[in-house]
Formats: structure tokens, C-alpha cells, sequence
């Protein structure tokens, strides 16, 4: 990984505050992300984790605190804008759609990157059949890329639940997104399916030179593969830092029931 | 003719996209345009044409609209007898008032207006959904089917409250009202249901189409990759109520000839559309043309065999009518509630494969 | 001011009626997830089948009453075995498909089994203004205020039923979560037909009410379609949602009937609940009752 540039702060949110009602999900935190790097967030469940992507691609809206992106700040995201400045992301429990085959749940992904209107669609003819060759392309080059060729035009709902996850990051990818949020992309795999994606989330950041920011339940693959980890608690800010500082933090391993973590 | 695609490889992907990527179905569609346009309107006399073909298109045309919206965008909707009300009195008031412009385009612009009707009451899908939606679209089946009824300018303060299609010609052909030609009418009809059936296929298989499946399937994800959930669901209600506004205006001026909107375009002509599409198949073309001709035939078929066949008294009839639909209904739905497009799927996967059923 | 007195007083008992068919659609919604279309077509088959017992039987009005509740415990156990349990698992809208299919049937059947024409339906119902407040110069129906007071009972009862029995927790086990009401062993059959059984009971005092108020015929399973926007204001899961979104429905409609209704034509109680209902969604889509709703991905 010595190879990788990591540049400058590519995201960076400052002193969130995020509650339902009386219950405070999210209580004053900040932390940035820098461009090229694979950023980890973990902590128990319901330490706020997914919430604070959500807060980050625009579908929670912060009581309190900026999130700054590319030099912009915002007091809160809107999710389109959120996909149209290069925020892609996979879910927790996988949100596919379902009825729809894995060629076309990748093309969704490419959205974004289509412009015709509706008149040229129905003639499908001319700018629309270009435009549908053109993106067509490059979601087989991802599909290439994922190694999902033979399930190509099969309905996602029918597939197992590994595939379901690779068919979402392949979703996110065609987005040709700049930071890719990724929550949970490992749960409920086997290790070989694990192993699979993690060498998939190397590449993407290696070859594409993606932005990564994830969660992730296995501590194993957290310190492998991070370069910076962000530990919640309760909504809290637990800790901050290099996978090293982290482990060795006395709060995180009292979080964690001492558990070592190895 | 062996169903089957080995053998047939594609070396582009524009090949691939290709509507009929098998080369068998492209045989049975262009058979099937041969049929509609050749060989039916030779074969069928007028009471054939009039009594099943014309409602059967005109049907197919309407719940290809629904379908957009419920089976492709996942909203559901209870105003369709409404929507077609506005092509209907859309038409008949472009009829009286430009003439000059021709009937095609004025069946056009009806489309267009009920296209803006739809998106407006469309809007509550925003805020809403599921059931919630479904209720709220009846809003527009009542009010404006009251509208139409009250207001006297849309029927020309006409006493008796109808609106009558007066007579228009295409390439000199009388197709409207009751002096229109019946070959005439079958074959404006059917090219408008070939053209819009074609023009909807291809938007559900591009951008627009994945866009509105991605809202029914999972609407917060589309959101988060960058699908603006009131553009889709605005421009889906925007394209199913053009085309059943379309529907609607070929309904009155080409085959009723007059109409009356308390009755024609009732609540139960929502239901009836909204049981074409579940019937034929949800988010499927092929199912929209498959359950209105299943609709359309049904209660004539119990009709002849009960009155023409065993003699039964009307109104007796007319109940063992209703009872049967009720039934067959509740019975589809058990045995395949994904359509009869979905038992037309399965028989394909399974020629396609004989004789080696594994 | 009397006069609008005597409007608000006339909406919220016609309000009271639209409650007493949202009631059956609220109950089979909570315990099952289907949107019933048939609970009008069941107020008015119940009201038919009362009738006929009366008319063609001469059954005293007890016992038709009676003989009536049996039908629709029936009625519900035969949906149940025909219907229902070949459907489980299936989306919501092929339910409800279904239902409209059953509401079909039950109108054919009703018809046949007791012929179209207007029924009266009298069991002895007060009928006429009520005094007291007629003293005062407003108009109030007996009927309506019976009804009120019915639907009262009813309530209570409900309530008593859901809290107190064994099937009545049961239901509401069923309604919070399907899959844990049945890992603790209670019978989705057995709770549907219940659940249908008292849905169709409810119909029947709708029926009843309705049935005295303007005869029993058709047009009787069309106040399905008036308790509809009730049930978007109120919920469809929300037994007070159902009473309190009556009560403003009708008071809205009568009021509008009254002050608006001249102003463009008339005829404009079809739609302006649905109306109604529909601007106060925009302002709180979780109606009435409901919790704002926290979606997760």
C-alpha cells in the first residue's frame, strides 16, 4: 500500500449533532476523510454508525454541525447532491432492486451519467441509443471488473446473498463515485466471500484511486485494510486515529469489553 | 420452430439490447403485426371489430398506461376512469373548436393535456405512498368526473349532459361518431396501440424506465444514488396519464361515439384497468395487452353462453356475470398472481430448453 | 349560528357512520396488512341478509339479528378457506385485488339470493327529530344520535375484546408483529377468521345503521368509498383514528356541503373528503395518530 498517494481532506464534518426526538443518535462529531485513503468506522451497534453516513449522503439532516465536501460546506447534504458530486454508497441490509436484473441494477448506478430525454427513449434512436451503448460499456467493464459476468441478466432478488452484496458495490462503482461509503460490505460472508471483497475494496482504491470510507464489524479486516479508523460509542466520539493508536486506546477496549481484538 | 437461443450469438452489445434479442420472438412479433393489420380487419365483419377489437385496443392502450405507473414505478393508482374522462372531454372539445388541426394530433394533445391533469394530482405521491396513495388518486376519479359532470362548458351545455363525437376524417376516411368507418377506426387504433406500445417498451428498457423501477423497488436507495424520486414519479404519472388520456379520447370519439361521464368513466373503469394489468402482469407490456383482451372477451364469452346459450334471464345473467368475474378474479390471483405475462415467461424458459427439461 | 350548530351536530353523526365502516376496514387492516375493499359490499350483504330473514322468514328482529351474525361468522370462515389462506405471503395490492373480486361476488350473490330492489329496514330504531334539542330549534335525527351511541358500545366492546381476551391479545400480537405471533403458536388461520368475523359484524351495525337511515339497496356498499378518506386522515391502523377521522370528515363534508357547495354546483360531498383528507396529509403524511415515521437504510 506504500504505492498509494494520500492527498489532501476530501471530506470533512464538523461537530455533528443528529437526534430523533429525545433520542440523540449523533452528539458533536467531527472527522475527515483525505482524499485517496480508506477510512474505517466501527463501534458497537447502534453507535451511530450508519447515521452518520446518512447524515454525510444527505438522507438524515443534522441538528447541528457542516459537512464540508470538495471545499464546499453545508449544513446538511440532499441526497442528489450528495450522488452528483460523487458520494456513492452500499447499504447495511443490501438495498437492491430487486426486480430488476444485475445488468440493469449496475446501469441504474449510471444515472447519473445519462442525459436524453424521455422523446429520444421512446424512439430509442439516435442520441438515446449512443448514450445506452456508451454507458452500457462501461457497466460491463465493472461487471468485468467484479467478476459477475454469468449473472448478468439475472433477476438480484434470486440471488445469494454474497453475489447481492458484490451486485451493490458494482451499483455504487458505476456511479464513478470519488468517496465510496460502504456499510457493512462484509456482513454475513463466509470468509472466502470475505476475502473476496476485501481484495475488491483494495482494488477499487489502488486502481480507481477511490475514496473509501466504511464500516465494518471485523476487527481483522478494520486493521488490515484501513488507514485511519473512527471509533463511535453511543453516539460519541470514542476515538481517532491510526489502527495501532486505536487498538492500543484504553476507552475502545473498555467499549469493546476488553475483548482483544486480533 | 424450435425455441432457442443457442446458436444465435451476439458480437455487440448493441445486439444484445436489441428489443428481441431472439430471433424467434422477432418472427412472432412481426407475425403479429401481420395478423392485427392484414389479416384480422380481412377475416372479422363489423360487429367483430367493434365489439371486441376496438375496446380490446382501446384498453390495451390504457392499461399499458396503468401499467407504467403501478407495475413499472410501483405507484398505485384508482384514477384512471378519471384520467380518461380528461382525454375524453380533451378530445371533444378540440374537436368542436380546431377542426382544421386533424384528428391524430388533436387525440395527441388530449394525451398531453391528461399528461398535465396526472402530474398534478400526482403530487401527493411525494408525501405519500402504498395504500395511502391509492386512496388519494380516487380524489381525482371524484372530483373530476364531477367536474366534468357539472361544469357545462366542458360538454357544451349540451341538456342532456353528453358529449356526442362529431364526425372527423383521417386520409378521408370517416373514423369518429357513429357515421365512422369501422375498418377505419380498427386500423387508426391500431396504430396508435402499435406505435405507443413499441414507444413504451423502449423507455421502460432505458434510463427513464430503470429510474422508475429503481423508485417501485427501493425507493431510498435510488434516492441515494442520485435518483430524484419527484421527477421520476411525476414524469411515470406524466406518461401514464398521456396515455390513457389517449385511451380515453380514442374510447369516446372513436368507439362509443358519445358518452356520459357518470357512467363511461366511472370508478369501476379504474378498477377494471387496475384488474387488466394485475391479471395480465405487473410491469409488463406484453401483460397489458394480455389482460385486456382477457377483461374485454371474458364477460362477453359468459354473456353468449348464458343468455344465447342456456337461455338464462338477463338479470339473472347479469349477477352470475359479476359473481364469475369476481371468482375467476380471486382465482388468478391464487394460481398466478404474477399474470398471465409471468405463465407466458415460464412456457418460454421451458420451450426453450425442451426437450431437456433440466 | 343555530343553524351552523345544526350542521356541525348533522356532520358529526353522519362523521359517526363513516366511523363505523372505517372501523371494520382499520380492524382486518391491523390484524392482516389487507386493505378490504369488500367492507362496504359486507355492510350491505349483511343489511340484505338481516332483511330477508325478516321478510321472506319472519325471524323476530332478535333473532335475525342473530341469525345475521352467524351468516357473517360464516361468511367470514369461508373467506378465510377459499380466499385467504392461498393468498398468504402475497403482496399487499394482489390482496387486495382480491378483495375488490370478493366484493364482486358478495354484491352477485346478495343480489340472487335476495333481489336488487330497495329494502326497508326498520328493527325499531327511534326515527324523527329529537325533542329535546328540537326544543332549542336544531335538528337532530334519533337515528343519528342511536347511532352514535351504538357506535360507542361498539367501541368499548372492542376495547374490552383487545385487552381482555386471550384472541383479542392474540390479535393485537398479530398486528405488531407477524412473524413473533406466530413463533409463539397462534393460528393466522384462526385469527383471520376472527378477525374477519368481527369486521363483518361491524358491517352489520353499519349496515343496520345505514339500512334505516335511507333503505337498503346498492348504493349502500358506496359508503366503502366515503369511509376511505377517513381512513387516510385517521390511519389505516388507528381505532381512534377512525372515530376522530369520521367525526372531521363529516363535519368537513356537511360544512362544505352547506357554505361551499352552492358557490360551484352542488354534488360535491363525492370528492370533498377525499380532498380534505388529502391537504391535511400534506402537512402531516403520518395522519392523525401516526408517528413520524424514522426510515432506516
Amino acid at each position: 500500500m506504500s504505492t498509494r498517494n494520500i492527498g489532501d481532506v476530501i471530506l470533512k464534518v464538523d461537530n455533528i449533532d443528529l437526534s430523533f426526538g429525545v433520542m440523540k443518535v449523533l452528539d458533536n462529531i467531527s472527522f475527515d476523510v483525505r482524499q485517496g485513503e480508506i477510512r474505517s468506522i466501527i463501534g458497537p451497534n447502534g453507535a451511530g454508525k450508519s447515521s452518520l453516513l446518512n447524515v454525510i449522503n444527505g438522507f438524515y439532516h443534522p441538528q447541528q454541525g457542516t459537512i464540508t465536501f470538495k471545499g464546499d460546506t453545508r449544513k446538511q447534504m440532499a441526497p442528489h447532491v450528495a450522488a452528483s458530486h460523487g458520494i456513492a454508497r452500499t447499504f447495511q441490509n443490501i438495498a437492491l432492486f430487486k426486480g430488476m436484473s444485475t445488468l440493469d441494477n449496475i446501469m441504474t448506478g449510471r444515472n447519473l451519467k445519462m442525459k436524453t430525454n424521455l422523446f429520444w427513449q421512446a424512439l430509442h434512436i439516435g442520441p438515446a441509443r449512443a448514450e445506452e451503448l456508451e454507458n452500457r460499456e462501461a457497466a460491463e467493464r465493472i461487471i468485468d471488473f467484479l467478476d459477475i459476468q454469468a449473472i448478468r441478466k439475472k433477476p438480484v432478488g434470486k440471488l445469494p446473498y454474497g453475489l447481492q452484496k458484490r451486485v451493490e458495490l458494482g451499483r455504487a462503482l458505476a456511479a464513478e463515485p470519488e468517496l465510496l461509503l460502504l456499510d457493512e460490505p462484509m456482513a454475513g460472508m463466509n470468509s472466502e466471500e470475505k476475502e473476496d471483497m476485501c481484495r475488491f475494496i483494495i482494488d477499487v482504491n489502488d486502481e480507481f484511486g477511490t475514496t473509501i470510507t466504511l464500516i465494518e464489524h471485523d476487527m481483522g479486516v478494520v486493521m488490515d485494510l484501513s488507514d485511519r479508523v473512527l471509533v463511535l460509542d453511543y453516539g460519541k466520539q470514542l476515538a481517532d486515529g491510526i489502527p495501532d493508536e486505536v487498538r492500543n486506546n484504553q476507552s475502545v477496549i473498555d467499549a469493546y469489553l476488553g475483548v482483544p481484538h486480533e | 420452430m424450435i425455441y432457442r437461443e443457442t446458436g444465435q450469438f451476439k458480437s455487440s452489445y448493441q445486439a444484445d439490447q436489441a428489443l428481441f434479442p431472439i430471433k424467434q420472438d422477432r418472427y412472432v412479433i412481426l407475425g403479429i403485426l401481420i395478423v392485427t393489420f392484414a389479416i384480422v380487419p380481412m377475416l372479422l365483419n363489423q360487429y367483430w371489430l367493434n365489439a371486441i377489437m376496438l375496446p380490446f385496443l382501446i384498453y390495451s392502450l390504457a392499461a399499458l398506461g396503468l401499467n407504467i405507473l403501478t407495475g413499472y414505478c410501483g405507484q398505485v393508482s384508482l384514477g384512471t376512469g378519471g384520467f380518461m374522462a380528461v382525454g375524453a372531454f380533451s378530445v371533444y372539445k378540440l374537436m368542436i373548436a380546431f377542426p382544421e388541426l386533424g384528428f391524430i394530433p388533436l387525440v395527441l394533445i388530449s394525451g398531453f393535456i391528461t399528461a398535465a391533469v396526472g402530474t398534478l394530482f400526482g403530487l401527493p405521491s411525494l408525501r405519500i405512498k402504498g395504500f395511502y396513495l391509492a386512496v388519494a388518486t380516487l380524489a381525482a376519479q371524484f372530483f373530476l368526473v364531477w367536474l366534468f359532470n357539472k361544469v357545462g362548458w366542458f360538454y357544451n351545455y349540451n341538456a342532456s349532459g353528453m358529449i356526442n363525437s362529431p364526425p372527423m376524417t383521417v386520409f378521408g376516411v370517416i373514423i369518429t361518431g357513429p357515421e365512422g368507418d369501422m375498418h377505419g377506426k380498427y386500423y387508426l387504433v391500431a396504430a396508435f396501440v402499435a406505435v405507443f406500445a413499441l414507444a413504451a417498451k423502449n423507455i421502460a428498457r432505458g434510463r427513464i424506465g430503470r429510474n422508475w423501477m429503481a423508485i417501485r423497488d427501493m425507493d431510498i436507495a435510488a434516492e441515494l444514488i442520485g435518483v430524484r424520486p419527484l421527477i421520476a414519479k411525476l414524469s411515470a404519472f406524466a406518461v401514464s396519464s398521456f396515455y390513457i388520456g389517449m385511451a380515453g379520447a380514442l374510447y369516446f370519439a372513436v368507439w362509443l361515439g358519445s358518452a356520459e361521464p357518470t357512467e363511461a368513466f366511472d370508478i369501476n373503469q379504474s378498477f377494471l384497468v387496475l384488474f387488466m394489468i394485475i391479471i395480465g402482469g405487473l410491469g409488463s407490456v406484453l401483460g397489458s395487452f394480455l389482460g385486456a383482451g382477457f377483461l374485454v372477451l371474458m364477460p362477453i364469452l359468459l354473456k353468449n353462453i348464458m343468455v344465447d346459450g342456456l337461455g338464462t334471464d338477463a338479470a339473472l345473467a347479469a349477477h352470475i356475470e359479476i359473481i364469475t368475474v369476481g371468482v375467476l378474479i380471486i382465482g388468478f390471483l391464487i394460481v398466478e398472481p404474477h399474470g398471465l405475462a409471468r405463465l407466458w415467461r415460464i412456457a418460454k424458459e421451458k420451450m426453450r430448453l425442451w426437450p431437456f427439461p433440466h | 349560528m343555530l343553524f351552523f350548530i345544526e350542521v356541525t351536530l348533522s356532520g358529526l353523526m353522519a362523521g359517526v357512520m363513516y366511523s363505523l365502516v372505517a372501523l371494520g376496514f382499520v380492524l382486518i387492516f391491523k390484524a392482516s396488512g389487507i386493505f378490504n375493499f369488500a367492507q362496504g359490499v359486507m355492510a350491505l350483504f349483511a343489511a340484505l341478509t338481516l332483511v330477508g330473514l325478516m321478510e321472506k322468514f319472519n325471524f323476530p328482529v332478535w333473532l335475525a339479528i342473530i341469525g345475521t351474525i352467524a351468516v357473517m361468522i360464516a361468511l367470514a370462515w369461508l373467506i378465510e378457506r377459499v380466499m385467504l389462506r392461498h393468498l398468504v405471503n402475497q403482496e399487499p395490492i394482489i390482496l387486495f385485488m382480491a378483495t375488490i373480486g370478493l366484493a364482486y361476488v358478495l354484491e352477485g350473490v346478495g343480489d340472487i339470493m335476495w333481489g336488487s330492489d330497495v329494502k326497508l329496514l326498520d328493527i325499531g330504531i327511534p326515527q324523527g327529530a329529537w325533542g329535546w334539542l328540537w326544543d332549542q330549534g336544531i335538528y337532530v335525527e334519533k337515528l343519528e344520535l342511536f347511532a352514535a351511541g351504538t357506535a360507542a358500545v361498539l367501541v368499548i366492546f372492542l376495547a374490552i375484546f383487545f385487552q381482555k381476551t386471550r384472541i383479542g391479545r392474540a390479535l393485537r400480537a398479530v398486528a405488531d408483529d407477524h412473524q413473533a405471533a406466530l413463533s409463539v403458536g397462534i393460528s393466522l388461520n384462526t385469527i383471520w377468521v376472527v378477525v374477519w368475523s368481527v369486521s363483518g359484524i361491524v358491517a352489520l351495525v353499519a349496515g343496520i345503521m345505514w339500512g334505516s337511515k335511507s333503505g337498503v339497496q346498492f348504493s349502500l356498499s358506496l359508503i366503502a368509498l366515503k369511509a376511505l378518506p377517513v381512513l387516510i386522515l385517521g390511519g389505516f391502523t388507528s381505532v381512534p383514528g377512525a372515530i376522530i377521522g369520521g367525526m372531521i370528515i363529516g363535519v368537513g363534508e356537511k360544512l362544505a356541503e352547506v357554505y361551499i357547495g352552492p358557490i360551484v354546483g352542488g354534488a360535491i360531498e363525492n370528492w370533498f373528503a377525499y380532498m380534505l383528507a388529502l391537504a391535511f396529509l400534506l402537512f402531516r403524511p403520518q395522519g392523525l395518530f401516526g408517528d413520524k415515521i424514522i426510515e432506516r437504510v
